[in-house]
């Protein structure tokens, strides 16, 4: 079993194709969508957890870029700039995953990028433009 | 006079710093020396305690004079990289507000607003050497007939850029959350539904007004550490009210005492002068503030020993459900991450940056040490009655 957190990238012609439904029914992946931005005419945008069996999710995600997906590691997608941060500590209590925390009695800031969904609600909750989404 | 013990004054404190021979602690190194020793031993081992804050003070800004042009001009409206700063002084005078956004800001038409730049940033990057594009308009006048000036400037050819404050240093405030169904966006941060998380705002033991809790050291001529640069205390600030229920050792439970500072901003550095934004509410400045306090005697050894155990707050419904306070809370609770509001354990954060406070004081500490800055003694102290 075989667990990865991916951000898929669709070309505006696949907006009609269920390429979801054909990770999930040809592949057996587990897919769990962390987020999702679906627009006519632009290119879409899913953050997902697929996990399965390794020869599958290759071959799935094979499939994918076959088709036209372009697939990045979700890894890329926040950026902290700890050189801006001040440690205020207010990304904290909005970030759902707990990717960003407190080190105590520290006091500072702490960010675990495998915890990081890329939700994106840190970002206009820094006051300091400490955090950035990187495309 | 009095039966203290220990009595110092200020111009002895200040004679041992010019020798380099002043005992200075922080007030979070002050808390262990007099729980160890008791405060009449602390008081006559230590001389001066420092303390520090760092976070969002929205009641800031600049006086900015850009010097006489040629034609002169007497200008009425007048914008730096788009903000406008207020005009209604002499000639080239003018008052530049940290909450100020830039002119053409969508504000919050579309909610929540990010007010990407405002006066707070402009102040940042003045400091941090930056070139700002400044604009102003006249409706003219026999000895001033210019009507318009553009000018790129820089903090090094203003005349004189004053950094004044007229309310900072908030001694204690609200730990703020939200009984609502909805996300409210404040001052206080971005505040999640039915208490979903709380925010609070000072360094707590290491906050400058409770460290003094009943003004008796501090007032009109204080010289302070202020963005980075030797400042000063000019008067108490708006809104300061030392009528707020308190506790036996002299700690406000709620929002007190303030202060007015005032500094030589071309002295200060942008590493203690952030422009913020908030979102939804607004833009602002991060303001850093280190208060030395004399111990001048063992109550004021006693009073800087105080640690977040000894000191509460109020935690404050911000979406106006509830008007009252929802609880009382102590320091200690709020620093430990977590705090109970009506049965829901709700996760807490500071806002004001305590790492940066302790380099606060730690800074504040070596310059007395070194000697290269010595204890204004004040004119009158701030207001005990109002």
């Amino acid at each position: 079993m075989v667990k990865k957190r991916l951000v898929l990238n669709f070309p505006p012609h696949l907006i009609d194709r269920p390429v979801t439904y054909e990770l999930i029914t040809r592949y057996k992946l587990r897919v769990n969508i962390l987020k999702a931005r679906v627009t006519p005419k632009e290119w879409g945008r899913l953050v997902v957890e697929v996990s399965g069996n390794k020869n599958d999710l290759d071959a799935a995600l094979q499939y994918a870029s076959t088709i036209g997906v372009e697939i990045d590691p979700l890894s890329k997608g926040i950026a902290w700039h700890q050189e801006l941060c001040i440690e205020c500590t207010a990304c904290t209590s909005i970030c759902p995953s707990k990717a960003l925390s407190v080190k105590r009695p520290e006091m500072t800031v702490e960010f675990d990028r495998d915890k990081c969904i890329a939700c994106e609600l840190c970002i206009p909750v820094c006051p300091y433009e400490a955090i950035e989404i990187q495309l | 006079m009095n039966d203290f013990k220990i009595n110092k004054t200020y111009s002895e404190i200040n004679e041992k710093i010019r020798r380099g021979e002043a005992v200075v602690v922080t007030a979070e190194e002050m808390i262990d020396i007099v729980k160890e020793n008791g405060a009449v031993e602390a008081a006559s081992q230590v001389d001066v305690v420092t303390t520090g804050t760092f976070s969002p003070m929205c009641s800031s800004g600049a006086f900015i004079n850009f010097g006489h042009t040629d034609p002169p001009i007497k200008a009425s409206k007048v914008w730096l990289n788009g903000v406008p700063a207020y005009a209604g002084l002499a000639a080239v005078d003018v008052f530049l507000g940290a909450t100020e956004p830039v002119y053409d800001d969508p504000l919050n038409k579309i909610h929540p607003g990010s007010f990407d730049y405002g006066g707070g940033h402009v102040i940042h990057d003045l400091v941090a050497g930056k070139t700002v594009l400044l604009k102003a308009e006249a409706y003219g006048t026999d000895c001033y007939p210019n009507k318009y000036v553009e000018k790129e400037v820089t903090l090094k050819d203003l005349p004189n850029a004053i950094l004044c404050n007229p309310r900072n240093a908030y001694q204690n405030y609200n730990c703020a959350v939200n009984l609502s169904k909805k996300t409210i966006y404040t001052y206080m941060g971005t505040l999640r539904p039915n208490l979903g998380n709380a925010n609070y705002c000072t360094s707590g033991q290491l906050s400058p007004l409770l460290n003094d809790p009943c003004y008796e050291t501090l007032g009109i001529g204080t010289r302070i550490f202020l963005g980075g640069a030797q400042g000063y205390i000019v008067w108490h600030g708006t809104q300061h009210n030392p009528n707020v229920p308190r506790l036996p050792n002299g700690c406000p439970k709620g929002p007190a005492g303030t202060l007015m500072v005032l500094g030589d901003l071309k002295e200060m550095s942008p590493r203690w002068l952030l422009g913020i934004s908030m979102q939804g509410y607004g833009c602002s400045l991060a303001v850093a503030i280190g208060v030395p306090i004399p111990i001048l005697n063992e109550k004021m050894a006693e009073y800087t020993g105080v640690s977040d155990d000894e000191i509460v707050t109020q935690v404050k419904d911000y979406s106006g459900i509830e008007k009252e306070p929802l609880c009382e809370v102590t320091y200690s609770q709020l620093k430990s991450g977590w705090i109970e509001v009506r049965g829901k354990k709700v996760h807490t954060v500071p806002l004001s940056s305590y790492i940066r406070a302790q380099e606060i004081a730690n800074i504040l500490k070596s310059w007395i040490k070194e000697g290269t800055f010595l204890l204004g003694e004040p004119q009158q102290l701030l207001p005990r009655k109002i």
